[in-house]
């Protein structure tokens, strides 16, 4: 390391670090820039890479830094970590592997400001604020991305925990996160005289409060608490950022911030729905049966792959409408393959992909890029409604809560409101599903009963694989 | 408050305004690798990270410690985080 130390001993004086951080934080810039097309997205994130290594390169150069030995183990595991990571998880595992990612962003920076906490000698209010706020941002974010990450990969329920007293519970816990802040910032110690007390109690609040706002939250709102991590990550090395006086930090983190708050926003609206009913309903759990419900109950038409396949080899238009099922399944190969079988007989076909489709924004065309599908074949609601009258079928494949009528129709409805894939309007649909039971939020779907619509029960791959080999054959 | 930190306020604002315009604009079929991107890009904690065993530190090996072990964490979350959204964009195609 000496000798590097002299080499760079002009490229390390302070000046020169900062204009180097700029030039990263330009590359960010630049890096998300690009990821808005999907020509250029895989450049883009490339640029911004490159921006992070040069981050990196240039910190690591600082004189100032005088044992290099643990800061190697720590880039060279957490780059084994890294690697295998990414290479081994399957496209469908992606949710959670972004929830762990957040998770760990997090925890770094709450590693930061505590360690910066505990090395200030002199605590000013400047340095404070920004160490109490990495230290709770960092420490939700890391728990509750844990919680997510169980609840994402099926190790801990799906479904929302709820309990008597839990917003008195959280908003108790708040309150004393409160009182920690002013202890820690304004009184700085005038009750708990040591450090790391003060420390340690922030970050178990901290903890205790990231498991506790996720915890009641259910599966199909994921996509927004996915988000919403993830701006908190953002947050988090934004204010660890403003702990060392950092440019790129600030900048980064805010970028992140604010590109995770876009994102819940979108999955917000998507769903009709308020971020706080969202974080603290506890939808799905309460299953109301009103009376509505069950009077738009009709017949129910089930249809067999043969005679689906009769209807299907007859359609010149055919939009698939894929959900979690399809992901569930793992089906998202089988419907690449039927998509293709229809085509080539003389088809159009489009996918229709809603916004909350899936347990992350964007989980449905990842998977179908996946499977090959052209992304130009993926359409939002906004592209395939205007022309749903005039599509002859709509394949739902896993899909539920997305292209429930009720939420047109029906003022009762939990999800009224809510945009949907109007699939009840073509000519016909037929939806893939197990059995009649309802869908996560546990609300009837009249979409099922409607005239035009005919069920296909059964595993979603199985049904998508023995109608490919009725093309086939 | 001293100048610095006011700069860095005023940073701050601009960059929250520069993400709003940025991320409003991409397309809800990329909202996946957006967002494991963006997950990369907050690891740029790393930094902070790697600042903590600068000289004027290294009297607290507790401090130290904690900060090697978030150079850990950081750099999961960059590596990872870069690898897998350059293999999700690997996938999107158009025929």
């Amino acid at each position: 390391m000496e000798i590097l130390n002299t080499i760079f001993s002009e490229a390390t004086n302070k000046a020169l670090v900062n204009v180097v951080y700029i030039l990263a934080s330009v590359l960010f810039i630049f890096g998300l820039k690009m990821l808005g097309s999907p020509e250029t997205a895989r450049k883009g994130n490339l640029v911004s890479a490159m921006g992070m290594l040069i981050a990196v390169v240039v910190t690591l150069l600082d004189q100032s830094i005088i044992d290099y030995k643990w800061i190697f183990v720590g880039l060279v595991l957490g780059s084994l970590v890294g690697v295998i990571a990414a290479m081994k998880v399957k496209m469908t595992a992606m949710p959670e592997m972004v929830a762990i990612f957040n998770g760990f962003g997090g925890i770094a920076s709450l590693l930061v400001g505590s360690a910066e906490y505990l090395l200030s000698a002199q605590h000013n209010i400047g340095i404070l604020i920004p160490i109490f706020l990495t230290v709770v941002i960092g420490g939700l974010t890391f728990t509750g991305s844990l919680i997510a990450y169980g609840k994402l990969s099926g190790t801990i329920t799906g479904n929302p925990v709820i309990y008597k007293g839990q917003q008195w519970i959280n908003g108790i816990l708040m309150v004393a996160l409160l009182f920690l802040g002013i202890e820690m910032i304004a009184l700085q110690g005038l009750l708990i005289t040591m450090d790391w007390q003060i420390l340690i109690a922030a970050v178990a609040l901290s903890f205790l409060l990231g498991v506790l706002i996720v915890i009641p939250i259910g599966g199909a709102d994921m996509p927004v608490v996915i988000a919403l991590l993830n701006s908190y990550s953002g947050l988090a090395a934004c204010a660890a950022g403003f702990v060392i006086l950092n440019n790129v930090l600030i900048v980064a983190g805010a970028l992140v911030g604010a590109s995770g708050l876009i994102l819940t926003n979108i999955m917000c609206k998507a769903m009709n729905r308020s971020l706080a009913n969202v974080l603290f309903s506890g939808f799905g759990s309460v299953i109301s049966v009103g009376g509505s419900s069950t009077e738009q109950q009709g017949e129910v038409r089930p249809i067999n792959v043969a005679d689906a396949y009769l209807i299907l080899e007859a359609a010149s238009s055919v939009v698939i409408v894929p959900g979690y099922g399809m992901a569930v399944a793992q089906a998202q190969h089988s419907v690449r393959e039927l998509g293709e079988l229809l085509e080539e007989n003389g088809s159009e076909v489009q996918y229709a992909i809603h916004p909350v489709a899936g347990r992350m924004p964007g989980h449905m065309n990842v998977l179908l890029a996946e499977a090959n599908v052209s992304y130009d074949q993926l359409m939002e609601p906004d592209d395939i409604n205007p022309t749903i009258e005039t599509t002859d079928v709509c394949l739902v494949i896993g899909a539920n809560d997305v292209v429930n009528p009720a939420a047109r129709e029906d003022p009762q409805s939990p999800i009224y409101g809510m945009p949907i894939i109007n699939v009840d309007k073509a000519k016909t649909t037929f939806v893939l599903k197990r059995s009649m039971a309802p869908g996560f939020a546990g609300i009837e779907n009249p979409l099922f009963f409607k005239p035009n619509t005919r069920m296909l029960f059964g595993d979603a791959k199985d049904s998508i694989t023995s109608l490919v080999s009725e093309f086939k054959t | 408050m001293d100048a610095v930190l006011v700069l860095l306020l005023f940073v701050l604002v601009l960059s929250i305004f520069l993400g709003v315009e940025l991320i409003s604009k991409v397309p809800s079929i990329l909202h996946t690798p957006l967002m494991s991107g963006a997950n990369a890009i907050s690891g740029i904690t790393i930094v902070g990270a790697i600042l903590t065993s600068r000289a004027e530190n290294i009297e607290s090996e507790l401090s130290f410690a904690l900060g090697m072990v978030a150079v850990f964490f950081a750099t999961v979350n960059v590596v990872g985080g870069y690898l897998v959204t350059n293999r999700m964009l690997g996938m999107f195609k158009k025929k």
